[in-house]
């Protein structure tokens, strides 16, 4: 980048950031470095990409007000699953990502260019080797091979695996296309990289489902007890079964022996700048993006404590406006720069997705089953 | 199946609120004194119900009941020598809880017998309005109304829809075109006729100096009535203003139109300070917000948003149908019209509601004659859209539920 300043391009280039321990700014440092990029990126997008143009000139957007990064204008998410919104020529799209939806959902739908899904993937190496302390390990990924066989079209699964598995020296499948368990399989893998530590990765749900359930079942249970789980994906079917967090590592320790399991946060608009859980089970903004809870009376920025709809930004998206994103999740701030874990940064926690509204009025309501 | 088998299906899987399962058909003539008496004493009995007070709109549709107003309605509306058709069919919208008792009470007016197809949602409203129905068909003075009256809930079964149709003289289908797509799936006889009532849109019709006019009491009023037309229901009813239209037609009123806008929306901001902004609400509504200027190929329209309450969008032009124009929970457009006629092209069949300030009805219904619109149905003074009348969406519903004999 930093190729065509006039048009407005990338002077801050994203590869010094890279150059940065991920949780080494403290909130001061890392306001200055990231309303410098933002602003940058916020120009960078508002000449290359029209809808985004107009929506900042509608909102009354002025670079010259803009204090820090906490007043760039966010674009609700849905957005992204309502119209086509690129920064980058049809030619240049390298992979484009959706999220998982379920039949008859909308999908988001994310461009990428080739330096934009690279920075991605740097970014992820990044902030996951901090807490795993190395890159790459044996690993078994919690779901099945099928999953990411369809690469024109990449789902918040799929690009979720393929983003993990970089960290995989060797890897297995632990589930087989019919969703089954492959115990032979991962017995095998153990056996063969005894004494190593071990990542496993997947689907917060997925896990509980098609792993745990299955394990508990064994009379010869699996040793992981030098096993990392990284798990994402979101709560929210775990609540239905009313699986809290602590559970769920309880669970699971009971089960294979596995002592680390860490929870992480993040959505396909932004992919890359994940929020990984520490050692003291707080989710960790990186230097490479932030969140900001919101209120939603007058989106004023929220208090330590205090719920808010959640704000991300990242410092990542050059080939997508999505560097400034207002989820529908609702979190909370729990302080910034001085979590025991010894990480710099804020900390937080997201409490859920925010409530669909019982809407009153007389159009279309007749209940279809 | 035989009609025997047909009818003890329906029986299954209906559950009935209040009155009977299967009404006798007994039509009699529009705001008959006996149907009229019967529903002044729901109005009472609606008041004896604790639980009334807390619901304004049931509280609405008793104060609409009292004999006083029935009589002011028979005046307006019944000409001609009338009877009721017979049975009327009505299916309620699941989203505006008291609207099937306006419904069921336009059939009964009309002189018929009613089956009214309530939500299956459960709304407080349906109970307090059917527990005190029930409480009057226990006394023997309206034994005959209770044998004509069928208020039942079920799910979306297309059999029972079926037949219901089959047997009706009147169906009158609530909820969007969504709705009457699907009810219209079941035929109804060639002789019965239909009340649809589609997806609408709804207009405000303003002179600025009536506004710039008002003290500070008046405009407090003016804001809570605009207030209890759009927010109340979401800004969701049909009947719900999405546009504000300043009609700037002199140089008066060009001058009036500076400071205008901005006082009435100032006091809208006001008025709706108490209004459940629910974070899902402000999530659509920004997002709204921004595809709709993300669409704007020619103008960049200016927005005011008071806080998250209120987003006001000012457009330079109307697009082609002004029904583009909508907002969601409090998101307003306004503009400024030198000329009424100006906006003739731009009102499309979709428009149903005119609320006016400083616009004489008779301005507005020459404006549809001059320009043989096909929209705007009905002219109402704002804080006065959602009462429910006999004339609505361009139906004479009393006219249309009953025979004339000619």
């Amino acid at each position: 980048m930093g190729k065509d300043p006039e048009k407005g391009g990338i002077v801050l280039e994203y590869a010094k950031l890279l150059e940065y321990e991920p949780y080494s700014m403290d909130r001061i440092k890392k306001t200055r470095v990231m309303t410098e990029r933002l602003l940058e990126l916020t120009e960078h997008h508002r000449s290359r990409c029209e809808d985004y143009r107009r929506i900042l000139d509608g909102l009354g957007y002025d670079a010259s007000k803009v204090k820090d990064y906490y007043d760039i204008p966010m674009m609700p998410v849905r957005l992204f699953k309502e119209r086509r919104m690129s920064s980058i020529p049809e030619e240049e799209v390298f992979k484009t990502m959706t999220s998982s939806g379920t039949t008859g959902q909308q999908v988001s739908k994310i461009f990428l260019d080739e330096q934009t899904a690279s920075n991605q993937q740097l970014t992820l190496a990044r902030i996951v080797t901090d807490f795993t302390g190395q890159s790459r390990m044996p690993m078994i990924i919690i779901d099945c091979p099928s999953v990411i066989r369809n690469r024109a079209m990449f789902s918040a699964r799929g690009a979720g695996i393929l983003g993990f598995s970089m960290f995989g020296s060797r890897r297995i499948y632990a589930l087989d296309d019919g969703m089954k368990l492959n115990l032979d399989g991962i017995r095998e893998f153990l056996e063969k990289y005894k004494g190593q530590k071990i990542l496993l990765f997947g689907f917060t749900f997925m896990i509980w489902q098609y792993f745990y359930k299955e394990l508990c079942k064994l009379e010869e249970p699996l040793d992981l007890s030098r096993g990392i789980l990284i798990h994402g994906g979101g709560w929210k079917k775990l609540q239905n079964e009313a699986v809290s967090k602590a559970e769920f590592k309880q669970r699971l320790k009971d089960a294979c022996g596995i002592e680390h399991v860490m929870d992480y946060y993040g959505m396909v608009e932004q992919t890359g700048c994940i929020y990984m859980e520490c050692e003291c089970g707080h989710l960790h903004a990186s230097i490479y993006s932030d969140i900001i809870p919101r209120r939603m009376s007058d989106f004023s920025p929220c208090d330590v404590g205090e719920k808010g709809v959640l704000q991300v930004v990242s410092m990542l998206p050059e080939s997508y406006p999505g560097h400034s994103i207002l989820t529908e999740d609702e979190g909370v701030l729990l302080g910034e720069d001085d979590c025991p874990c010894g990480r710099l940064g804020k900390y937080f926690e997201v409490s859920g997705r925010i409530r669909n509204a019982e809407v009153r009025g007389c159009s279309d309501t007749y209940e279809r089953k | 199946m035989n009609e025997n088998e047909r009818l003890n299906s329906v029986q299954e899987s209906v559950r009935l609120l209040a009155g009977v399962l299967w009404p006798d058909v007994c039509p009699v003539q529009p705001f008959e004194e006996h149907t009229m008496d019967f529903l002044s004493d729901l109005g009472k009995e609606l008041r004896k119900d604790v639980r009334t007070a807390a619901y304004t709109d049931v509280a609405a549709f008793g104060f609409w009941c009292r004999k006083g107003n029935l009589k002011r309605l028979k005046e307006e509306a019944v000409c001609g020598e009338r009877l009721g058709r017979g049975l009327v069919f009505h299916i309620a919208p699941s989203n505006v809880p008291v609207n099937f008792a306006y419904s069921y009470v336009l059939g009964l007016l009309s002189g018929n017998a009613n089956i009214v197809r309530v939500s299956s949602k459960g709304f407080v409203q349906t109970d307090i309005i059917c527990s005190a129905l029930e409480r009057l068909f226990a006394r023997e003075e309206y034994q005959d109304i209770r044998e004509q009256t069928s208020i039942m809930s079920y799910d979306h079964d297309k059999e029972v829809t079926d037949v219901y149709s089959s047997l009706c003289d009147a169906r009158v289908i609530w909820g969007g075109d969504a709705t009457i797509e699907t009810i219209r799936e079941s035929p109804v006889g060639s002789r019965c006729v239909e009340i649809a009532f589609a997806d609408r849109y709804s207009i405000g019709l303003v002179r600025p100096s009536a506004v710039a006019g008002m003290d500070e009491e008046e405009l407090r009023q003016l804001a809570v009535n605009f207030y209890n037309d759009t927010y109340l229901l979401d800004q969701n009813a049909c009947t719900a203003p999405h546009v504000v239209i300043w009609l700037t037609d002199s140089p008066e009123e060009k001058q009036a139109a500076l400071s205008a806008g901005k006082r009435f929306w100032e006091a809208v901001q006001k008025a709706a300070e108490n209004y459940d902004l629910a974070d899902i609400k402000v999530s659509d509504k920004y997002d709204r917000l921004c595809n709709f200027l993300a669409d704007q190929r020619h103008a960049s329209p200016e927005v005011h948003r008071y806080d998250n309450l209120l987003y006001v969008i000012t457009v330079e032009r109307l697009p082609e149908h002004i029904d583009e124009l909508r907002g969601s929970f409090g998101m307003f457009f306004e503009y400024k019209a030198d000329r009424l006629d100006e906006l003739a092209a731009h009102i499309t069949k979709k428009v149903q509601t005119a609320a006016v300030l400083g616009v004489d009805r008779k301005e507005v219904t020459d404006f549809i004659f001059r320009n043989h619109l096909k929209g705007i149905d009905r002219i109402a003074a704002f804080g006065q859209t959602l009462d429910m009348g006999l004339l609505w969406d361009g139906y004479d519903i009393i006219g249309t539920l009953s025979r004339v004999i000619g």
